[in-house]
């Protein structure tokens, strides 16, 4: 991996959202504008609106991250740019760390504007330091971006990665805790969310809205969260290949 | 670091490119089948043949981004798609592979770059310029490339390929699409590469009257090379006029000799 190389393709992921302003507003506006919906749904409600909004606030960045990461990458993959890139001194590595930089980027000012909604001028309360609530928010993002880039090698369209999203995403929306408490679930289910990674993403925002200081179980959560985020990113790395038949 | 200018090129007499036996298999089909060929330095070296013939899957094989590839396959003195090669090698894919959400320029800014992180800044910034001097693209440098007309697409990717001063440039139907004026100007710019910088160029064309502007010709069919010449002695053993007519008559002879079997 070579520093100019990594950062210079993360300026260059930037530069491409910045001639698509619409992309980077519904990426920005639209986890603020769900969060304040969730706020008058529950209209007075606050004790339901405070756990399922630090939930959303974890889960919005690995959705978005994910679906432009999916899209970004086929779009390099069906382009023929992965191709020239790969024929140069590119490290693999290089390109991944480019977009986890740039998505990561993006992800934090999300994070910031959703956070800042929720806790200024939603009332959320949150025993913990918000800015807690941002590190998990920024592991989320990478995992989903992550995520994407994994997927987005068994995608041959735009039509199939768009697919991947309700595949990949939305049975760990359903198991993570937001709709039952995990462990009320039946126990094979209980055991499947255990093994997914964006349960403890859920379960780390559960923590920091809990208690006052930074707990080990926090600690564990977003390890894991970052491991697996680690995990995914390596073998996204290993499905971009030099030589393509 | 790697170093890549201590990289062993061979003796400069060596072909830049040296090719025995090549064979490539693509799912159930043998696309190149064990070909021979050099592509010599400070030259042209064309690569004619009706579509599907192989053309692009030589290159890729040459680049070393094409899979499954079997015997021998040398550029400047090392095996196909070793790293060394990497920053050495201009390739222009048939398809133009820039990014269209980015300039002109913001696409070269990238991929210098990527080609070259240890020059400084003004180093690469005078690259990048000249490389869009280089495709006459200057007028048209902070336009969005998903703006710019095919041609002007296709010449921002030739112009990637040009940045770093490759000593191997392997072009795949570079002039589709473009206007006569600026067909020329491109082989003149071809022609200069060739002798001012030593470098070796294969570029591949399925229209023949470029074949007359290269110094030496492959020409091939299904997958095999029926003639390797310069375009005078091509014309000269087969009695022909042109690299169209002698094309043709190869292939008959081929054609002929396959029905005799």
């Amino acid at each position: 991996m070579n520093a100019t190389r990594t950062l210079s393709t993360a300026a260059r992921v930037l530069r491409q959202l910045r001639h698509d302003p619409r992309t980077v507003a519904l990426m920005l506006l639209v986890p603020c504008i769900l969060l304040a919906l969730l706020y008058w749904v529950f209209d007075g409600k606050q004790q339901q609106f405070n756990s399922l909004g630090a939930s959303l606030l974890g889960i919005f960045p690995l959705i978005t991250m994910f679906l432009v990461t999916s899209i970004a990458t086929l779009r390099e993959r069906t382009s023929g740019t992965l191709e020239r890139l790969l024929a140069m001194p590119l490290g693999k590595g290089d390109l991944i760390g480019g977009y986890a930089l740039a998505f990561g980027l993006l992800a934090i000012v999300q994070a910031v504007l959703a956070t800042a909604l929720a806790v200024w001028f939603l009332d959320l309360e949150v025993a913990g330091s918000p800015w807690l609530l941002l590190v998990v928010a920024l592991l989320d993002a990478l995992l989903g971006t992550a995520l994407g880039l994994f997927v987005s090698a068994f995608a041959s369209s735009e039509f199939q990665a768009v697919q991947f999203m309700p595949a990949v995403v939305l049975p760990q929306l359903l198991l993570c805790g937001l709709f039952a408490p995990r462990e009320t679930m039946q126990p094979v289910l209980y055991a499947i969310s255990n093994v997914l990674p964006m349960s403890y993403a859920v379960d780390a925002m559960g923590e920091v809205l809990t208690h006052p200081t930074i707990t080990t179980t926090f600690i564990r959560d977003a390890s894991i969260v970052a491991g697996a985020a680690a995990l995914v990113l390596t073998l996204g790395a290993a499905t971009l290949r030099r030589r393509t038949a | 670091m790697m170093n890549y200018d201590s990289a062993p090129s061979g003796p400069p007499d060596d072909p830049a490119v040296h090719a025995r036996g090549l064979t490539v298999v693509r799912g159930p089909r043998t696309v190149l089948r064990g070909i021979d060929f050099d592509v010599p330095r400070g030259q042209i070296t064309g690569l004619l043949g009706p579509s599907g013939c192989g053309k692009s899957t030589l290159m890729r094989a040459t680049v070393g981004t094409q899979a499954k590839v079997t015997g021998t396959l040398q550029v400047l003195g090392l095996p196909a798609g070793s790293p060394a090669l990497r920053s050495r090698i201009g390739y222009v894919t048939q398809d133009p592979s820039v990014y269209l959400d980015l300039t002109a320029r913001q696409n070269l800014d990238y991929f210098a770059a990527v080609l070259l992180p240890h020059a400084s800044r003004a180093d690469r910034h005078a690259q990048v310029t000249a490389a869009l001097a280089d495709v006459d693209l200057e007028d048209h440098a902070d336009a969005l490339a998903g703006n710019l007309s095919g041609g002007q697409v296709s010449r921002v990717s030739l112009a990637v390929a040009l940045l770093g001063t490759p000593d191997v440039l392997v072009l795949d139907e570079p002039t589709v699409g473009l206007d006569p004026v600026l067909r020329r100007d491109l082989w003149d710019l071809f022609h200069r590469i060739a002798t001012e910088r030593g470098a070796a160029l294969l570029i591949s064309s399925h229209v023949m009257d470029e074949a007359e502007r290269c110094e030496r010709l492959l020409l091939m069919r299904e997958g095999r090379i029926i003639a390797d010449d310069a375009p005078d002695a091509l014309r000269e053993r087969t009695g022909t006029g042109t690299v169209e007519e002698a094309f043709l008559k190869i292939v008959d002879a081929e054609k002929a000799k396959e029905a005799l079997r």
